[in-house]
């Protein structure tokens, strides 16, 4: 009688679940390094169409966040600063240098300047400014060092798992509100003290964040 | 472990033969083309963050500061700005009087600047006004108040001091007036403060000014003599 399947078949079992194994590692360990936020957006740093730096305005001048993103107290988005905001000062200082040319452009016309947003939650996603910057969550926590940056890059991966890693223990992030927007703070405190004083309560539900 | 990948690995090579190494070459091979044109996580990039499944993470709706899709729309904003003559009426609230020509608002009272603080004076309000002084103001007219903030060395010059007699002579509703609209050099701040907030800067300058001018004898007698300890 002859055998109905060829020899090499012997093997093809072993065969298929090492070989199989390997690749099926690998591929998993590629979409575990790779599809996820802290691949997909973290470093972005996209040209911007004014070549602002936050590390001079920020750390060498020592100006507070809130002077140009002033709504940030108040509002659930963390404006960016009208060009009359820029020419407060710019009206006089740097006042001829070129590469604040767009900006006296934006404040003659009115036109706005084409800055590119580089931190964007999905728009399912309703995230308030506001009420984590009044109750001692910094800037750093989800931007990271701006005052240290040349050009901003997204630093934090803002994924789920990122926001409810706070949310679960918010005594890790919390500081004293006139800190908040002092980005360089190094100072300790009493997490756990503050988010029993301030009746934090970051909730953990889907409605939290999602409408 | 090591041992026992060694192992299985001579293992498999007795049982493939020089084809497990094909395989292993191969496998070698896609992994280092992957990461070498993907990268690492946390490189700097100028591309756009990828998204593969889109879902609904951008949805058909306006968010502010952003462009709107509308070419009818001046300049595309999404954010639309005032139009020009309008006087808002309500800002969300009904008891909102925002849009009343009184003292609150614009400093001044019949035609001339209010002479006193509309606001009631409270240590909160004096320390909101320094909070607010201190993101504001002093860039330029320094933390002390004396037009010496960083912008000086900078090239700006022209920085009113504070502490000088006219100032501390004008009348509340003028140094309210002045940071709403600005005076020679300055802008006006009426955008990036609002009225309340410059109230209280007006009540802390006022604070400042006394703590830098005042007399002993302004000193109430308790808090003289713990100050002279």
């Amino acid at each position: 009688m002859p055998s109905i399947f060829p020899k090499w078949a012997n093997q093809l079992g072993p065969k298929l679940l090492i070989g199989g194994g390997l690749i099926g590692t690998l591929v998993t360990a590629g979409v575990w390094y790779y599809f996820t936020p802290k691949y997909t957006r973290v470093g972005y740093q996209p040209i911007q169409p004014v070549p602002f730096s936050h590390k001079v305005h920020s750390s060498q001048l020592g100006i507070d966040c809130r002077y140009c993103h002033n709504g940030v107290e108040k509002s659930w988005f963390s404006n960016i600063p009208a060009a009359s905001t820029c020419m407060n000062c710019h009206s006089l200082i740097l006042k001829d240098d070129p590469r604040l040319q767009l900006v006296r452009d934006s404040y003659q016309s009115g036109t706005p300047i084409p800055w590119v947003q580089i931190h964007k939650v999905p728009d399912y996603v309703y995230f308030n400014h506001s009420v984590h910057v009044n109750r001692g969550i910094s800037c750093v926590s989800c931007h990271g060092q701006i005052n240290e940056m040349e050009e901003v890059y997204h630093a934090k991966s803002l994924s789920m798992s990122f926001c409810l890693d706070c949310h679960r223990k918010p005594e890790d992030n919390i500081r004293p509100l006139q800190f908040v927007t002092q980005l360089d703070w190094k100072g300790q405190v009493d997490g756990k003290q503050l988010v029993h004083d301030w009746k934090v309560q970051p909730g953990e539900s889907c409605s939290v964040c999602h409408r | 472990m090591g041992d026992l990948f060694e192992k299985v690995f001579l293992f498999a090579l007795s049982f493939f033969g020089s084809r497990f190494k094909l395989l292993l070459g191969l496998v070698a091979l896609a992994a280092i083309s992957v990461v070498t044109i993907a990268g690492f996580r946390g490189q700097l990039t100028r591309n756009r963050p990828i998204y593969v499944f889109p879902d609904m993470k951008w949805q058909f709706k306006l968010r502010p500061q952003t462009t709107a899709g509308f070419y009818a729309w001046q300049n595309d904003m999404s954010s639309r700005p005032k139009v020009m003559g309008a006087i808002p009426q309500r800002n969300g609230f009904v008891d909102d009087t925002s849009w009343q020509l009184n003292a609150l608002n614009t400093g001044k009272e019949g035609g001339a600047f209010a002479a006193l603080n509309p606001v009631p004076i409270t240590l909160d309000l004096v320390r909101r006004g320094q909070d607010r002084y201190s993101v504001y103001c002093q860039p330029c007219h320094g933390a002390q108040g004396d037009g010496n903030g960083m912008t000086k060395k900078l090239g700006m010059t022209t920085v009113a001091n504070l502490l000088d007699q006219r100032i501390i002579r004008m009348a509340d509703g003028e140094i309210f007036n002045t940071i709403s609209v600005g005076k020679n050099t300055m802008m006006g701040y009426a955008a990036q403060i609002p009225v309340e907030d410059r109230w209280a800067i007006v009540a802390y300058l006022r604070a400042l000014q006394l703590s830098r001018l005042g007399l002993e004898a302004d000193v109430p007698a308790p808090v003289l003599e713990k100050l002279k300890k």
